[in-house]
């Protein structure tokens, strides 16, 4: 048995692990994806969460408290899903939690403007808890298009409490505390109404109901357990695990009356294939009766604006050139914004620096003391802070935005065509544009993705799309050797310089997972459906406190926890001598042979490799290297940085031949732990690690090689 | 009797009724998911830039079905 307890999922017992606070009453939020739920989550706790670094989507489950009234709720946020019958890992993991009988209230959000698919999950969630209250969410939206919803019957039917919220303006959160609150308090009795299965597989339910009850540990409704018994082969261990809730039960007992019930079903022409079939026809139908007693259309045409806003942004014509500028768009404005200011930011931090210095001076302190402090770590602080705070500051906000609109959907159903021919899963798509803000966040998103061979290739090729640890160094390369060259519009070229490593970063990752499909992970492309939502009123205010408290401060604190040691590595390894040579050069001198091959040289490499627990600083740490007093000049402008460079023999040819390394290397130490922690498997990290760095080694290579040989470098 | 086509030849701009799903495991799951069932209207929207996948409009929602789903599915145009 123990066993078995153990193969269940092994995301879900660590992710919920939930430090409670013994008034806390847990309050489970559930709904289907783009429901607003984030929203509901975040208005109700405001800024009181512990993780949940990537708002919009919730990819680690976010918990969060707050106090209504003389109680203190801990609420967790489950991710998205369409059901609960587990098809994927996501609905496990809310599954498993609505089931665990931890949370005392379960409260759905659904999307007013979609309440009949909503109804699916509500139904469902009603089968496992009697403890549920209805959020009926995006009111606002459904009023402009003249979808009225009859709250007060809704409630009659379910016979739950339903409150209708608009939680973008915080309009009837109010309530929904209340009822919560009233039904955790034993105020408000619920009668959830039970979707009827037929006479025959209710009498099939009613014989098994009394196996289930007598197992321990069993809170979840017995009927509900009765449900997932008959459902899906039972005979094979896994479907044990699969239902964990019966996992210490008197197998033999329950296995007797199970064969009881299989056969009144056949008589009935029902059969274990047509089991999962008759259930979902039976709650779809009864989502739909109840539909149409509460809701009411104002006109036909309601999602007109939507229709035609898709017909230009996904057509045969305008849908990729559209994408493409999109996305040129933002490069540019991060570029062309994130100059003044973080020149102005590097010209105040370096100030401080000097006063520093003389601060040291002054008070006699050694040398080595301010070598280490100053020169090694304050001095990486201020570079990694000058030159990634500016361009995160307006590239997550932008990013934010096109994600709140609607639009990141919109590039999956774009692009699925070129992922299905790469035998991947067209969410793979999703994943990818997660990992523009950070790879470890693109690969905790890849959860979304149930064939586990789809995922892999997902998680293995998440690091071709560079995080925004590595915008900074190539914004910098790309404005200074590519842009720098070029007189007029040096931004647009810088901006067109980085679309196109992204668009490289894609097909990249369309090859790798082509490859891996036709090598390793053999297999071809599982069934799969994309939501496209409506588009949405972004809010704007929310979209700039959360890009820059939640992204921003979050990427940055970890650059900067991560910066301040490497800076002082980094300054021990260029100050302290073995022989004539610093070890920083004497490892440069190892690796120049190689690296030269790469069309790179050996402090180039080594600053990669320095860089492993955080790609922010290899800039810093590459500068660092090439002084030759072992710290960092003033680099108040990146004319400084072409010049220093240019002093060490760089050409346009090692600019690009860095800028694919920085593409195409080894993920971070965050992103490798996060792949270990997903894939449970030391095999698939090692895998990532060595299909990441090949590619680069042979892009870099042949790239390296063809301009010798052609002379052009 | 009706004649029955697959979801992925109905025209843009037509609604076709669920008549039968051909689909079986985890793909017939999600299509149920999303309330595909015997009798469900749905109605073509978009082709994607390169013809697949094809955007379906099903219980109030947008759903984007590649052409081998697409093709699982057999409707009656109505």
């Amino acid at each position: 048995m123990s066993r078995r307890q153990e193969s269940r999922d092994p995301i879900a017992p660590e992710m919920f692990r939930i430090d409670l606070n013994h008034r806390d009453l847990v309050i489970a939020l559930a709904g289907n994806p783009n429901t607003g739920k984030s929203t509901v989550f975040n208005r109700l706790t405001g800024l009181n969460q512990h993780t949940g670094n990537w708002p919009g989507k919730t990819v680690t489950n976010a918990q969060g408290r707050y106090v209504h009234k003389d109680k203190s709720f801990l609420l967790v946020d489950l991710p998205g899903t369409y059901s609960l019958f587990a098809n994927s890992v996501d609905e496990e993991v809310a599954r498993d939690f609505i089931c665990s009988g931890e949370p005392r209230i379960t409260v759905v959000v659904t999307d007013a403007t979609c309440l009949e698919r909503n109804l699916n999950l509500v139904l469902q969630v009603m089968e496992i808890t009697d403890n549920v209250v209805l959020c009926v969410n995006l009111l606002d939206e459904a009023r402009r298009k003249q979808i009225q919803v009859d709250l007060p019957a809704l409630s009659e039917i379910l016979g739950i409490p339903v409150i209708g919220t608009n939680a973008r303006d915080g309009v009837g959160l109010e309530s929904l505390k209340d009822a919560v609150y009233q039904v955790a308090m034993g105020n408000l009795k619920t009668t959830p109404l039970h979707v009827s299965y037929g006479d025959v597989a209710e009498k099939c339910l009613r014989s098994l109901e009394p196996y289930v009850q007598g197992i321990p540990n069993n809170q979840a409704n017995s009927r509900w357990a009765a449900l997932r018994l008959l459902d899906g082969d039972r005979n094979s261990e896994t479907s044990w695990a699969h239902f964990p809730l019966l996992g210490t039960g008197d197998t033999k007992e329950i296995t007797d009356a199970l064969a009881l019930a299989d056969q009144m079903l056949l008589e009935d022409h029902i059969d274990k294939a047509a089991w999962r079939d008759h259930i979902v026809t039976c709650i779809v139908t009864r989502a739909e009766e109840i539909t149409r007693k509460v809701i009411i259309y104002g006109k036909q045409n309601y999602n007109g604006m939507d229709r035609r806003i898709d017909s230009i942004l996904t057509s045969k014509v305008w849908g990729i050139p559209v994408m493409l500028a999109l996305l040129g768009l933002v490069f540019w404005l991060t570029i062309e914004g994130a100059n003044y200011p973080s020149q102005a930011l590097a010209s105040g931090l370096f100030w401080v620096g000097e006063r520093l210095t003389q601060l040291f001076l002054s008070a006699g302190w050694p040398g080595w003391l301010h070598g280490l402090l100053v020169l090694g770590m304050y001095k990486t602080l201020a570079w990694v802070i000058s030159v990634m705070l500016p361009p995160m500051a307006i590239f997550f906000p932008l990013f934010t935005l096109l994600e709140d609109l609607g639009y990141l959907p919109r590039i999956a159903f774009n692009l699925d065509n070129y992922f299905k021919k790469a035998c991947a899963h067209g969410k793979q798509a999703l994943t990818m544009c997660m990992g523009f803000g950070c790879n470890a966040a693109g690969v905790i998103a890849c959860r979304i993705i149930d064939s586990p061979r789809e995922r892999l290739i997902a998680i293995i090729t998440n690091n071709f799309v560079p995080c925004n640890g590595r915008f900074p160094t190539l914004i910098a390369l790309a404005t200074v050797f590519i842009a720098g060259g070029m007189g007029a519009y040096p931004t647009i070229v810088a901006s067109l310089s980085i679309l196109a490593t992204i668009v490289l970063g894609v097909v990249i990752t369309l090859i790798v997972s082509n490859l891996l499909s036709k090598t390793i992970l053999k297999g071809l492309p599982s069934s799969f459906t994309l939501e496209l939502p409506p588009y949405r009123k972004p809010q704007l205010g929310r979209i700039i406190i959360r890009s820059l408290y939640d992204r921003t401060l979050f990427v940055l604190a970890r650059a900067v926890i991560v910066a301040a040691p490497a800076g002082m590595i980094t300054w021990m390894f260029a100050n302290i001598y073995i022989g004539d040579l610093s070890i920083l050069r004497h490892g440069a001198n190892l690796l120049e042979p190689f690296a030269n091959l790469l069309g790179l040289d050996g402090f180039i490499l080594m600053a990669f490799i320095l860089g492993f627990p955080a790609n922010e600083i290899v800039i810093p740490i590459l500068v660092m290297s090439y002084m030759s007093a072992g710290q960092m000049i003033e680099l108040d402008s990146l004319q400084a940085l072409r010049d220093l460079f240019l002093a060490n023999g760089w050409t346009w040819l090692t600019a690009v031949c860095t800028m694919l390394f920085c593409l195409n290397h080894f993920p971070c130490g965050t992103t490798l732990f996060t792949i270990k922690k997903e894939t449970q498997s030391t095999k698939w990290t090692l895998v990532t690690f060595v299909v990441t760095t090949a590619t680069g080694i042979i892009l870099c290579f042949a790239v390296a090689q063809s301009a010798r040989l052609l002379g052009l470098a | 009797m009706e004649r029955l086509i697959s979801l992925h030849h109905l025209a843009l701009g037509s609604t076709g009724k669920v008549r039968q799903l051909t689909a079986d495991g985890n793909t017939k799951r999600r299509m149920l998911d999303l309330g595909l069932i015997c009798g469900t209207r749905v109605e073509a929207l978009q082709k994607s830039p390169s013809g697949d996948p094809i955007a379906y409009e099903i219980r109030g929602a947008v759903i984007a079905l590649r052409s081998e789903e697409a093709a699982q599915i057999l409707v009656e145009v109505v």
